[in-house]
C-alpha cells in the first residue's frame, strides 16, 4: 500500500438528503465513494488524490432495481452480483447480465457498482457499452433537484461527463428488450483471459428485426476510443439495411473499421483493436442473419 | 516403500497456513522496528553524476545508506562477482538500488523516496540478444558475452553433406517470466558492528543469504545468521535476489546502530526490479533423412543474461544440455551463449534455461515432420532415447525407461487419433470462427544439479532425536510451498519407523542447520531427501551400536532408547554427507558426459482451441505422462505437474513483459496477464514410475519438468488449429493475429 490513510478523509452520511447537503455547501470538495473498486485501486498505488470522500455506499436511496411494463431501473448503488442474479435483466437485458457476470470476479461482483462504472468514466469499463446498444437514461440528482439525460452523449470527453458539481448519479433506466418482439443482442467482451481482465475491446450491439431487415440498432464499443464510443457509422450502415443485402458485410467492416479511434497502449495494439472491432461487427451481422 | 512413502499425508505446515497462523515476513514485527525502502535508477545505463535530496525533507531523521555507507565489500557474491549492492559510479539497468532510506513511519518514507534524485549522464544501452552479440555496444568483457558452452558429439559437418538428408531450419524465441510467487518478497536485518548481521526473510536459499553477507559486512561465517520465514513461494524467484534485499536491511540496520529495519517490497517494485526468466533465442539446423532420422543437430542457443552475470552462466548450462532433448542423433553440436544488456538481470526461474532450449526444439520437430510429411508423434517414436542410446553430451541412459510407452499412453488418453480427425473437419468449416487443434512435446529434464556440481555443494543434512524420541530433521532446504516439510518427515519418518507426527522439519536457520545445498534444480527430494534418509538410518545405528535398541522397536522403545543415550552422551545428533552415485564422470571442458544422475521423462499433449475473431489462444484440455521415479507423495507430485502446467500456459499464451528502455512497465497484475482458474484447463496427470537406484525409495525430481513441455506443445497445437505457425512464446492475441494477417496477405499474392 502506498498510500497513507492518514492523509484521507471520509464521511458517510445515512441519507440522500444529508449527502446532497454536503455536495451543495462544500462545491467541489467532496469526491463520491460508492463501491470503491476503482478507487481503491488508486490508493493501493499511492495514485489516489488526498482529501475528503463521501461514502454513499450506505444510502438505500440509490440501491434497487424495479421494473414496469416498459423498462428497469437500477439504482446507482446496484452491484453486478444483483445484476446478474435479476431474472428480467437476465431475460430481457441479457448483455447487462453478461456484463455484469464478465466483470472482474465474484469479489469485484459483489461490491461494485453500476453506477460508479458509469461515473468512473473509464474508457475500458464494460457496462457503457451494453447500456449504449439499449438506450439507456440517466437520473442525476443534486441538492438543487433531479434531470434526466440519454446515457449515449453523457461522456464529453476523456473521463469528462455532463455531470454536474454536486451531482449525484442516482440510477439507471434501461427499456426493456424482449426476443418475443425481434430484438435481438450481441455482446463480447475481449480481456486477454477469462476473467478478471480489462477489455481490450469491449462491443455491445442490439438490434430489432422485422421481416428480414434491421428495424432499429444501437451499437457501443469498449476501449477503442477515449470514451465509450457509440458506433453511429455501423448504425447508419445496418439501420433499414435487408440481411439478405450481399454488400452488408463490406459495409458493416469498413463502418467498424472506419469509427473506432483506437491507440496502442500497455494492454494491447491499434491494430489489434481495430481489426477485433471489425470482426465482431461482422460477426454481430451473422448474428443478425442467424435470427439472432 | 514405506508405512509413509507413497502416501498422499497431510502437509506438515498445512494447517498452519490455510488458518492464518503461519507468519510471513511481513507478518513479524520486531520492538523499535523501523522500515526501508529502495531509490532506484531510472535511466537503463549511464553515469551517476550525483544525487540530490529536495528541501523541506526532514532528511535527519532518516537513516540514509550509499554505497559509501557499505563497511566490507560492494559485491554480491554469486559466481562472478560483477554487481553491487548498490550502484556507486555506474548505472547497468533501469531498476538498479541506488541508496536506501529507512525510518519509523512508512508513508513518511514512501513520499520521500519521491524527493530523492539521482542525476544520471545517460550512455546508449543495448535491450536485444542479437544486438548484444553483435557487439557495438560493450556492456560486459569485449564481447558482451557472459558465458559459453559448446557440445559436440559425432561429425556434424560431414552429416550435414551427406546427400541423403533433407535439411530443416528454424529460429524459436521466448519471452521473460515473472514467477508471480504469491507472497513478494522481503527481509528484516538486526545487524550492528560487534553484534554481527542477522535477517529473518523470504528466500530459498539460507546459505546464499549468508555467503552473500560475509563480504559486505567482511565478517566471519559465524557472525552472519540467515532464518528462513515461512515463504509465499519462489519457483527459483527467491534464489539470488533475497541476497541483495537482505543486505539493504542489515546495511541500513548497521547505520542505524543496530535497530531492526523491515525492508518488504509491494508487487510493482518486485515486479519491475527482481530476477524473471531469460529470455531466449535458437536456432535450429538439422540433417534428418526421408524417413524421419535425426542424423545431425546443429543449435545455437542464446539466452538475455541482463545487466549481470548472477546465474546466468548455470541457467545457460542447462539450457544447453536439453537443448537436443530426449532422442538419439549420433552427430550434435550446441554452441550456447548468454549475453549481456540492460534488462534487470534474468535469474532462476523453474526449469532454469530447459524450458527455453526445449521450447526451440519441440517446435522444431513439428517443423521437421511437416516438412518431411510424417506425423509428429511418428517422428518422435522413431527418434525416442531408449536405454543403452547416448545423449547430444554422449551420456549412456543407465535408467530403464520407456518414453515411447509414455508417449503412446499420452496419445491414447488425450483420444490424439480420433480427436485430429474430428477438429479438422470442424475446422475446414468456415462457419466455425474457433479452431481447435492438438500439439505434443516429448521432453527430459535432469534432476538434481548438472555434473559434478552435487560433488562441489558436498550437502550436508542432519537429524536431531529429543526428548520423548521427538526427531528433527537439520537441513538449510527450504519449504516454499512444494512440500519440502512433509516429503522429509515421511521419508525420515519411513527410515526411522516412527510415526510421522513424531518428526519435524527445524525451521532453515544457518545458525542450527547444515548446508545441505540450495533449494533448486528439482534437487530437493531426490538429492536431499536421500541424506535424510541416509542420516535417518545411521541414527538408527548409532542407537544400535550403543546396545539401546532392538532389531524391532516401538515408538516407546525408541523413545527410551533416546533418553537413555542423551543421559549418557549429551545431543543425539547425527549427519549425512553426499555420496555420488557410481559412474557419473561428466568432463566440464567438453561439456561431455554424464550431465545429470537421472531424469525425469515426459510426454504431454495439449488442446487449444482459437478464436479466429480475437485470436485468443485457449488450452482446453491437458495429459501429462511422465516418470519421476517413486511417488513419495503422490498429491504433492500431482500438484508438481498441476502447477507447473499452469505456468507454462501463462508463459505460452498469457504472460507478456512489456519492456520500455528495459524496465517492465506492466509491473502491475492487471496488466502482467498470468491466467487464472478459469482459463486452466483439467490438467489430467499419469505417472510410470520406474524407481531410481539412488534416490530416496526410488525417487526422482519433478519440480521443473512439467515447466519444460506445455508451451511448444501449446504453440504447436495452435498451429494445428490455424495452420500458421508461430515461433515465440508468448503468442499473444495480437501475435496470433499478426501472423494469421501476414500468411494470408501471403496466400493472396500467391494466388492473387
Ligand atoms: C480487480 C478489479 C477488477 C475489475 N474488473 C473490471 C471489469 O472487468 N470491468 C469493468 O468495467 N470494471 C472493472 N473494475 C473496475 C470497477 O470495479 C468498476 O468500474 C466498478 O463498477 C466501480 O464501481 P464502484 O462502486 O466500486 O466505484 P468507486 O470506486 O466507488 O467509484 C468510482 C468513481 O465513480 C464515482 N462515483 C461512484 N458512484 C457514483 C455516483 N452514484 N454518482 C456520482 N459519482 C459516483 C466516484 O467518485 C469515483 O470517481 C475492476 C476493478 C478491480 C479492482
Amino acid at each position: 500500500m502506498r498510500a497513507n490513510v492518514a492523509s484521507y478523509d471520509v464521511v458517510a452520511p445515512e441519507t440522500l438528503a444529508e449527502a446532497l447537503t454536503l455536495l451543495a455547501d462544500e462545491p467541489g470538495v467532496w469526491t463520491p465513494m460508492a463501491g470503491g473498486t476503482d478507487l481503491m485501486v488508486l490508493f493501493e498505488a499511492g495514485k489516489l488524490p488526498t482529501g475528503r470522500y463521501l461514502s454513499i455506499h450506505g444510502l438505500p436511496e440509490l440501491r434497487g432495481i424495479t421494473v414496469d411494463d416498459d423498462a428497469v431501473t437500477i439504482g446507482a448503488l446496484t452491484t453486478y452480483s444483483e445484476i446478474r442474479d435479476h431474472a428480467v435483466i437476465n431475460a430481457d437485458l441479457p448483455m447487462l447480465a453478461q456484463a455484469a457476470r464478465e466483470t472482474g470476479a465474484l469479489a469485484i461482483q459483489n461490491r461494485g457498482t453500476l453506477g460508479g462504472n458509469i461515473a468512473n468514466a473509464s474508457p475500458a469499463a464494460d457496462s457503457p457499452p451494453a447500456l449504449v446498444a439499449y438506450g439507456a437514461e440517466l437520473t442525476l440528482v443534486s441538492a438543487a433537484g433531479t434531470r434526466t439525460v440519454p446515457y449515449r452523449g453523457f461522456h464529453t470527453g476523456y473521463k469528462q461527463m455532463d455531470l454536474r458539481p454536486g451531482e449525484l448519479i442516482h440510477s439507471i433506466r434501461v427499456p426493456r428488450r424482449p426476443a418475443s418482439e425481434g430484438w435481438v443482442h450481441f455482446y463480447r467482451k475481449v480481456g486477454t483471459r477469462a476473467y478478471q481482465a480489462i477489455s481490450k475491446v469491449c462491443f455491445a450491439a442490439c438490434a430489432r428485426l422485422s421481416d428480414g431487415g434491421v428495424a432499429e440498432v444501437r451499437v457501443g464499443f469498449g476501449s477503442v476510443a477515449p470514451t465509450v464510443l457509440i458506433a453511429s457509422a455501423l448504425e447508419a450502415a445496418l439501420t433499414g439495411a435487408r440481411l439478405d443485402d450481399a454488400g452488408l458485410e463490406a459495409a458493416v467492416a469498413a463502418a467498424a473499421r472506419h469509427e473506432v479511434a483506437a491507440i496502442d497502449d500497455i494492454r494491447s495494439t491499434a491494430r489489434y483493436r481495430t481489426q477485433v472491432s471489425e470482426n465482431l461487427a461482422v460477426a454481430f451481422l451473422h448474428a443478425l442473419r442467424a435470427g439472432g | 516403500m514405506g508405512k509413509y512413502v507413497g502416501q498422499s499425508v497431510p502437509r506438515k505446515e498445512g494447517v498452519d497456513k490455510v488458518t492464518g497462523r503461519s507468519l510471513y515476513v511481513d507478518d513479524i514485527v520486531l520492538d523499535g522496528m523501523i522500515h526501508g525502502i529502495t531509490v532506484r535508477s531510472s535511466v537503463p545505463r549511464g553515469k551517476i553524476l550525483g544525487v540530490r535530496f529536495d528541501p523541506g525533507v526532514p532528511w535527519d531523521e532518516f537513516v540514509i545508506v550509499t554505497a559509501k555507507d557499505i563497511p566490507g565489500r560492494n559485491v554480491v557474491a554469486m559466481l562472478i562477482e560483477d554487481q553491487p549492492f548498490l550502484a556507486d559510479d555506474v548505472i547497468r539497468h533501469p531498476d538498479e538500488p541506488v541508496l536506501l532510506l529507512a525510518h519509523p513511519d512508512k508513508h513518511v518514507l514512501a513520499e520521500a523516496r519521491e524527493h530523492v534524485h539521482i542525476d544520471v549522464e545517460p550512455l546508449p544501452a543495448v535491450f536485444a540478444i542479437e544486438d548484444a552479440l553483435r557487439a557495438d555496444t560493450v556492456l560486459f568483457g569485449d564481447d558482451n558475452v557472459f558465458k559459453r558452452f559448446d557440445v559436440s558429439k559425432g561429425d556434424v559437418d560431414a552429416a550435414f553433406a551427406r546427400d541423403d538428408v533433407v535439411i530443416v531450419e528454424g529460429t524459436y524465441e521466448t519471452g521473460a517470466q515473472e514467477q508471480m510467487y504469491i507472497e513478494p518478497m522481503g527481509m528484516i536485518a538486526v545487524a550492528a558492528p560487534g553484534q554481527g548481521v542477522t535477517v529473518w526473510g523470504s528466500l530459498q536459499c539460507p546459505y546464499y543469504v549468508h555467503k552473500a553477507l560475509k563480504p559486505l559486512f567482511d565478517l566471519p561465517a559465524e557472525q552472519v545468521r540467515v532464518v528462513q520465514t515461512v515463504t509465499g513461494g519462489g519457483f527459483g524467484g527467491k534464489e539470488e535476489y533475497p541476497s541483495i534485499i537482505a543486505g539493504h536491511a542489515a546495511l541500513l540496520s548497521w547505520k542505524a546502530g543496530g535497530v531492526p529495519v523491515k525492508l518488504i517490497y509491494d508487487r510493482a517494485e518486485d515486479l519491475a526490479a527482481t530476477t524473471k526468466r531469460h529470455p531466449s533465442r535458437t536456432r535450429h539446423r538439422t540433417a534428418v533423412t526421408r524417413d524421419g532420422e535425426l542424423v545431425a543437430m546443429d543449435v545455437d542457443f542464446a539466452l538475455d543474461g541482463g545487466a549481470y552475470a548472477t546465474l546466468s552462466a548455470v541457467v545457460l548450462s542447462r539450457g544447453t544440455i536439453h537443448a537436443c532433448g530426449p532422442y538419439r542423433c549420433p552427430n550434435a553440436r550446441v554452441v550456447a551463449r548468454a549475453v549481456a544488456t540492460n534488462h534487470p538481470p534474468h535469474g532462476a526461474f523453474r526449469g532454469f534455461g530447459a524450458p527455453q532450449s526445449i521450447f526451440g526444439l519441440e517446435r522444431h520437430m513439428d517443423k521437421i515432420a511437416r516438412t518431411l510429411g510424417i506425423a509428429p508423434e511418428e517422428l518422435r517414436r522413431r527418434n525416442l532415447l531408449a536405454t543403452g542410446d547416448t545423449t547430444a553430451t554422449s551420456q549412456v541412459i543407465e535408467e530403464a525407461i520407456d518414453l515411447g510407452a509414455m508417449l503412446d499412453d499420452a496419445l491414447s488418453q488425450a483420444g490424439w487419433a480420433e480427436k485430429k480427425a474430428a477438429f479438422a473437419a470442424h475446422n475446414a468449416d468456415p462457419a466455425n470462427t474457433v479452431k481447435k487443434g492438438m500439439g505434443l512435446a516429448t521432453f527430459f529434464h535432469g534432476s538434481g544439479f548438472t555434473g559434478s556440481g552435487e560433488v562441489y555443494l558436498a550437502s550436508v543434512v542432519g537429524i536431531e532425536a529429543g526428548p520423548g524420541g521427538r526427531c528433527t530433521v537439520l537441513a538449510a532446504s527450504t519449504e516454499i510451498g512444494q512440500g519440502t516439510n512433509t516429503i522429509f518427515s515421511q521419508i525420515a519418518a519411513d527410515a526411522l519407523r516412527l510415526p510421522y507426527e513424531l518428526v519435524e522439519v527445524a525451521q532453515p536457520d544457518t545458525a542450527r542447520v547444515p548446508d545441505s545445498g540450495p533449494t533448486v534444480a528439482s534437487r530437493t527430494t531426490m538429492v536431499v531427501g536421500r541424506l535424510v534418509q541416509d542420516a535417518a538410518e545411521s541414527l538408527i545405528h548409532t542407537l544400535r551400536d550403543a546396545g539401546l535398541l532392538g532389531a524391532d522397536y516401538s515408538a516407546e522403545q525408541f523413545a527410551a532408547a533416546v533418553d537413555a543415550y542423551r543421559e549418557r552422551f549429551g545431543t543425539l545428533r547425527v549427519y549425512s554427507k553426499y555420496k555420488q552415485p557410481p559412474g557419473i564422470v561428466w568432463d566440464d571442458k567438453h561439456y561431455r558426459g554424464a550431465a545429470y544422475a537421472a531424469y525425469g521423462w515426459a510426454a504431454y499433449i495439449a488442446e487449444v482451441e482459437v478464436d479466429t475473431l480475437t485470436y485468443a489462444a485457449r488450452v482446453t484440455d491437458f495429459v501429462a505422462v511422465q516418470d519421476i521415479g517413486t511417488l513419495i507423495n503422490p498429491l504433492l507430485a500431482a500438484g508438481q505437474v498441476e502447477g507447473g502446467v499452469a505456468q507454462a500456459i501463462g508463459w505460452a499464451v498469457y504472460e507478456g513483459v512489456d519492456w520500455r528502455d528495459g524496465h517492465m512497465a506492466n509491473n502491475q497484475m492487471t496488466n502482467y496477464i498470468i491466467p487464472t482458474a478459469a482459463d486452466v484447463p483439467p490438467i489430467r496427470v499419469y505417472f510410470h514410475s520406474v524407481p531410481f537406484k539412488y534416490g530416496p525409495s526410488g525417487a526422482k525430481g519433478v519440480g521443473e519438468l512439467p515447466m519444460d513441455g506445455p508451451a511448444p506443445a501449446i504453440l504447436n497445437a495452435i498451429e494445428d488449429a490455424i495452420g500458421v505457425s508461430l515461433n515465440r512464446a508468448p503468442a499473444l492475441p495480437e501475435d496470433i493475429m499478426e501472423a494469421m494477417l501476414a500468411a494470408s496477405s501471403q496466400s493472396e499474392a500467391h494466388h492473387g
